[in-house]
């Protein structure tokens, strides 16, 4: 390396550090990071907001929601995306640096599972999915469906999603054969162009605007023992958490916001009838009674 | 004689010598630096893992729903495939390169083609992974009949591809350094082109041409942003060329955005880090030694 380019580095680090603090101190700015199924959601909110509220910055980036989690903890962020609850390890950490953790319920997911629109299987059981995820059925045939082989897909272990579908679903570790993607959309393309694959994204990935499955791919219909098989497109079924894998997906702040800070405003818009508004346009659903009642008991605590 | 001149040098040019000198020990100490920062970042790794379970251990999982489990095998045979590939694919391509631009090219022809080569070592390696993920990946899947193109062997043409103007040009420049006097000895007893290239030139450059690939191998080993955009990252250790694989690389560059900092995990892939510094510190040792037996 030559000598200039050397020094040309030095300022870096510099700079990256202002940045950090601009984020957390300057109350006009809010940062906003993590969970990969939230950032498209997230940024169609902020981007509502910002249209009445012009003195607010938003700034809304993806990474994962181990990644939005751990910068939370490094005090680098307003505001944490998960879609997972923060783990037991996650919240001893935040206690021991003095983080006053609060939880914000943003809207309900139904996991998708996703094939190819030629693989003729529509239904498939929790156990089946385990079986296949964890790689002990590694062939449709053993499932009851073609003589070929299963191509896993599924996300990194810095997303929640990939945390929360192994702990609800696989019960167990992937097969390290699973492809680890960077994206929700990065296996929504892989499963459209691969007969033999199968993936799991947030249902904002599978719907489009009216509400049926996207072009290329199917969303296959999931059972529990002794049940009717429930679609992760069916509203009610999500919301009433029939369908086996709908899950609430979070938001995470390293304390309660102060009176008339952005990330309150931003709470309360979330929170309101305009903002589950976007949340359905998203893809995703709104909140229940039950999220609403635990929201508000955060609003409650600001003073 | 020489010490004579050194003694009658004006101060400015006494400042001069002293900060190049300043400037050569501060790369040193970097060096330095950076391995004791890496070897000591990796030695608390060892306090919770054996180190026979990470030289020898075939399973990376550090997040596991079980038991955490740490054998580099798998990650070392992907950074391995991935290699062998780029520089089978990269080797050749760029010593052909070389010897028709030192060789046969006309003078204008290799005044325009040999800065256009090293122009292709300006692309970011972020960008020949996008042209991979979008482009190639399909092509070699259609090619191949496979379902998903990315895997090691996309992985391992792509990375070649950044590492062929370094190999074209370090060789065309061991070609051209070879004494015009051998040619035309071997043409004036009547041997042809060609043979005057095989026989002569290539026996002549190749301290030269090993160093070339060596330094080019050392370019592949250390690439990240394309394997982590089109190896295809499965921790299952590649049983073919069209598995997918997940080289050390891209290993640390995924885990270490999730991980807190002081945890075994973190410190784990510092222990990853030192792998990879020894491995292309080895390859740059081996290059620097043909270089140096080349001008002896």
């Amino acid at each position: 390396m030559s000598m200039p380019s050397r020094f040309a580095l030095l300022p870096l680090p510099l700079l990256l550090l202002t940045a950090c603090n601009r984020g957390t101190s300057n109350t006009t700015n809010l940062t906003i990071k993590g969970s990969d199924t939230e950032v498209q959601l997230v940024s169609n909110l902020a981007k509502a907001f910002a249209r009445h509220n012009t003195s607010a910055h938003l700034s809304v980036t993806g990474g994962g929601s181990a990644t939005g989690i751990a910068s939370l903890l490094n005090g680098e962020i307003d505001i944490a995306n998960s879609s997972r609850p923060m783990s037991d390890a996650e919240r001893a950490q935040a206690s021991e640096r003095g983080i006053d953790l609060q939880e914000f319920i943003l809207a309900r997911d139904g996991l998708s599972i996703i094939l190819h629109p030629e693989n003729p299987i529509t239904t498939l059981s929790m156990q089946q999915l385990s079986d296949i995820y964890s790689g002990r059925a590694t062939r449709w045939k053993d499932i009851g469906g073609s003589d070929a082989p299963i191509v896993l897909y599924g996300r990194q272990s810095t997303s929640g999603t990939f945390g929360f579908f192994r702990d609800t679903v696989v019960k167990d570790d992937y097969a390290q054969t699973m492809r680890n993607m960077e994206g929700n959309q990065a296996i929504v393309d892989a499963v459209r162009a691969d007969a033999n694959g199968i993936g799991y994204v947030g249902v904002g990935y599978v719907k489009d605007d009216q509400g049926n499955v996207r072009d290329g791919i199917s969303a296959i219909l999931i059972s529990l023992k002794n049940s009717n098989p429930v679609s992760p497109l069916d509203r009610e079924a999500v919301k009433r958490g029939d369908y086996p894998i709908s899950r609430p997906i979070y938001q995470y702040l390293p304390a309660v916001p102060p009176r008339g800070s952005p990330a309150e405003a931003f709470l309360r818009f979330e929170a309101s009838s305009d903002g589950q508004a976007i949340v359905e346009a998203s893809g995703f659903y709104a909140i229940t009674a039950e999220d609403v009642q635990r929201n508000s008991t955060l609003l409650a605590k600001i003073h | 004689m020489l010490k004579r001149i050194r003694q009658r040098l004006p101060l400015s040019e006494h400042i001069v010598q002293w900060c190049l000198m300043c400037t050569a020990f501060l790369t040193v100490l970097l060096l330095i630096g950076i391995f004791l920062f890496l070897f000591l970042s990796s030695l608390r790794a060892f306090r919770e893992i054996t180190p026979s379970e990470f030289l020898l251990g075939n399973s990376w999982n550090p997040v596991s729903y079980h038991r955490a489990s740490w054998g580099i095998g798998s990650l070392l045979q992907g950074t391995l495939l991935v290699s062998t590939t780029a520089l089978l694919f990269a080797a050749p391509l760029g010593l052909f390169t070389a010897i028709y631009l030192s060789e046969i090219a006309r003078p204008l022809v290799r005044e325009i083609l040999k800065p256009t080569i090293e122009m292709i070592a300006g692309i970011p390696s972020v960008v020949l992974g996008l042209l991979g993920l979008l482009f190639f990946a399909p092509l070699i899947a259609k090619t191949f009949h496979l379902s998903n193109g990315l895997n090691a062997l996309t992985a391992g043409i792509l990375v070649g591809i950044a590492a062929l103007p370094t190999i074209a040009s370090v060789c065309e420049d061991a070609l051209s350094g070879v004494t015009r006097r051998y040619r035309e000895a071997s043409l004036a007893l009547g041997a042809t082109r060609w043979a005057t290239i095989r026989r002569v030139v290539l026996p002549a450059a190749h301290h030269g041409i090993a160093a070339a690939i060596m330094l080019g191998l050392g370019r592949i080993i250390g690439e990240t942003m394309i394997v982590l955009m089109v190896a295809g990252n499965s921790l299952a250790p590649p049983r073919s060329l069209f598995s997918p694989a997940r080289p050390i690389t891209a290993t640390i560059a995924i885990e270490i955005k999730e991980t807190i900092i002081g945890s075994t995990h973190w410190h784990s892939l510092f222990a990853l880090g030192l792998i990879l510094f020894l491995l292309t510190f080895l390859v740059n040792f081996v290059a620097d030694f043909l270089i140096h037996r080349r001008t002896l």
